[in-house]
């Protein structure tokens, strides 16, 4: 939904990744963009250069936070450091509501630094969902938790993935950030149809959407975000804000990364299917 | 399959080193081959099987931590070279898996494990240990804490007897057998141009690097990784200005750093003070004491 408990009540319009080789495009053109979001990580720092750049990003750009490490689905208990540092940086971007994704990376204190698949059980979703709780708690802000790339599945799997997505926030009660790219990914990898994964959510909370790029192999795709967004990826993105509404929607560019103004005008071709969204509901 | 134990297994397989050819190795950690191990979890589909897809994960993790050391230590991998950098790199995270949930740390057991595991730096292992302390240097100056500067002003009436200074947390004080930093600013001059991605230019590249690290000399230096203006900077100081600031670190009274400090040197006895006023003018200036509540 466009504002919602889980982003905040925000309307957020369309925004990019804040990334290193735009920052001097950024600073010395400001260019009029809706948002930025930053990957908190890059900033979870005592100081130097990329907390000065962010403060003057912040002086005049919205930011949003976005997570790579929290592992709300790994089976050990959140990193109470990681945690401190968080909530320093949330309360320097005043960031609306905070994303992280819905798998795991470290166990027994080691990190992979990757995005894992979660097996879709009801022990995973209930811990996970307990440790998204905690999380919100500590930090006192919305949370959204986002559908990651999948290469791998699990013979113990007791459900699909947009089913344990659901039980996750259900039982959370927090938002989704829903990333399209990432569901076009696992349906290809795991042979679903990406569209009923998208009319199985619930609508009502989704807090934002990401849209990305991807790399196709032979006999698999990788969520590379080193492209523009491919067709498919877009009648899914329509679908979703057809279902979901005028959502802050993302672009990632993380590799390979063209100019601050194509990555900008590859983003804002959302517009073409927010737009409807707005038409619908002036009808 | 509890999650625990998921988790455990997968990660196991996953944090494995992969093979010379960098795919996954044929045996998994508890000795079963690792079609077997795979399978036990992982589902195969119509076109990978389940040793393929755990093997994108097990990939991945290497690619990712290998990318991050190399950007870290450009440095030590002109000194060891790409191909002894690369080995070392997998038998160093294999030791000291990462335990931070960002990879800005993943180096930061480098130095000591370098030091324990001299087979590496073989015949360059001073050289090693050197760069490495540097490059380690280099990534805590970026982005360490920076408390409120003292400013020189602030010095004019101080207790020499009793005050203790404290030097900015991003600070390091290195006391180096070969003057890496200029091996460092040659290596990270040269990566500037990667867009030139002729072979010819590579071989150039490489060429001149194994210049860089063969006419390096043993020559003792110290240094001060600093920053100015969120910008790294090296700064050479002498033997004298170098204990003095050490002890400070240590905890040592103003006084008792001077007294250190001169001990040994051969700065003449009417040139003292004055050195001493000028050094620690220099230091104020460059922001390197922290206020603390002596002012």
């Amino acid at each position: 939904m466009p504002a919602n408990k889980f982003n905040g009540f925000t309307e957020y319009g369309i925004g990019i990744g804040l990334r290193a080789p735009h920052y001097d495009h950024i600073l010395t053109r400001k260019p009029v963009v809706d948002w930025f979001e930053i990957i908190s990580e890059n900033f979870m720092i005592d100081g130097g250069r990329p907390l000065q750049i962010l403060d003057q990003i912040l002086e005049q750009y919205k930011v949003v936070q976005h997570g790579v490490s929290m592992y709300f689905g790994s089976a050990e208990k959140p990193n109470r450091e990681h945690l401190r540092r968080l909530k320093e940086l949330v309360k320097r971007t005043k960031t609306p509501w905070l994303s992280d994704h819905l798998c795991w990376g470290s166990v027994d204190g080691r990190y992979t630094h990757d995005l894992l698949p979660m097996p879709y059980t009801f022990e995973a979703a209930k811990l996970t969902a307990q440790k998204v709780h905690e999380v919100r708690d500590f930090l006192e802000i919305p949370l959204a938790v986002e559908n990651v790339s999948s290469y791998a599945e699990f013979h113990v799997s007791e459900m699909t993935e947009w089913e344990f997505l659901n039980e996750v926030v259900e039982r959370a009660d927090c938002g989704i950030l829903l990333d399209v790219n990432n569901i076009y990914v696992s349906s290809q990898n795991h042979n679903f149809d990406p569209l009923e994964y998208v009319n199985n959510i619930p609508a009502e909370r989704v807090a934002q959407i990401h849209i990305a790029g991807h790399s196709k192999y032979r006999k698999y795709i990788l969520d590379t975000h080193d492209h523009p967004v491919i067709d498919p990826v877009w009648k899914l993105y329509e679908r979703a804000v057809q279902r979901a509404g005028h959502t802050a929607t993302l672009l990632e560019w993380d590799d390979s990364i063209p100019s601050f103004q194509e990555v900008h005008d590859e983003a804002l071709k959302a517009n073409r299917f927010l737009a409807s969204t707005l038409l619908a509901k002036a009808v | 399959m509890k999650l625990l134990k998921l988790q455990r297994t997968m990660a196991r397989a996953v944090m494995q080193p992969l093979t010379e050819s960098e795919r996954m190795q044929r045996h998994a950690p508890d000795g079963r081959s690792m079609r077997t191990y795979a399978a036990s979890f992982i589902k195969p589909n119509d076109r990978l099987t389940s040793f393929e897809r755990l093997e994108i994960y097990n990939r991945q993790y290497w690619f990712r931590l290998l990318s991050s050391m190399t950007e870290d230590f450009p440095g030590l991998r002109s000194v060891l070279g790409s191909r002894r950098f690369e080995a070392m790199c997998k038998a160093y995270l294999v030791d000291c898996p990462s335990r931070s949930f960002t990879l800005r740390n993943l180096g930061s057991q480098l130095e000591s494990w370098l030091r324990k595991h001299s087979e590496w730096g073989g015949e360059k292992q001073g050289l090693a240990l050197d760069i490495v302390r540097l490059e380690w240097a280099d990534v805590e100056a970026f982005d360490g804490k920076a408390e409120p500067a003292l400013q020189s002003e602030d010095l004019g009436a101080v207790d020499q007897a009793t005050l203790r200074l404290k030097l900015q947390p991003y600070i390091s004080l290195l006391d180096l057998q070969y003057p890496v930093d200029d091996l460092l600013l040659e290596v990270r001059k040269d990566d500037d141009g990667t867009d030139f991605a002729s072979n010819a230019f590579q071989e150039r590249r490489k060429r001149k690097r194994v210049q860089a690290v063969a006419r390096l000399k043993p020559a003792k230096i110290f240094l001060v990784v600093h920053r100015i203006d969120n910008s790294v900077y090296f700064r050479r100081i002498s033997a004298e200005e170098f204990a003095i600031l050490l002890a400070l670190r240590k905890g040592k009274t103003l006084a008792r750093a001077i007294e250190l400090a001169l001990r040994k040197t051969s700065i003449q006895p009417n040139e003292r003070a004055a050195s001493v006023q000028q050094w620690f003018t220099n230091w104020a200036d460059l922001g390197w004491f922290c206020q603390t509540a002596n002012f």
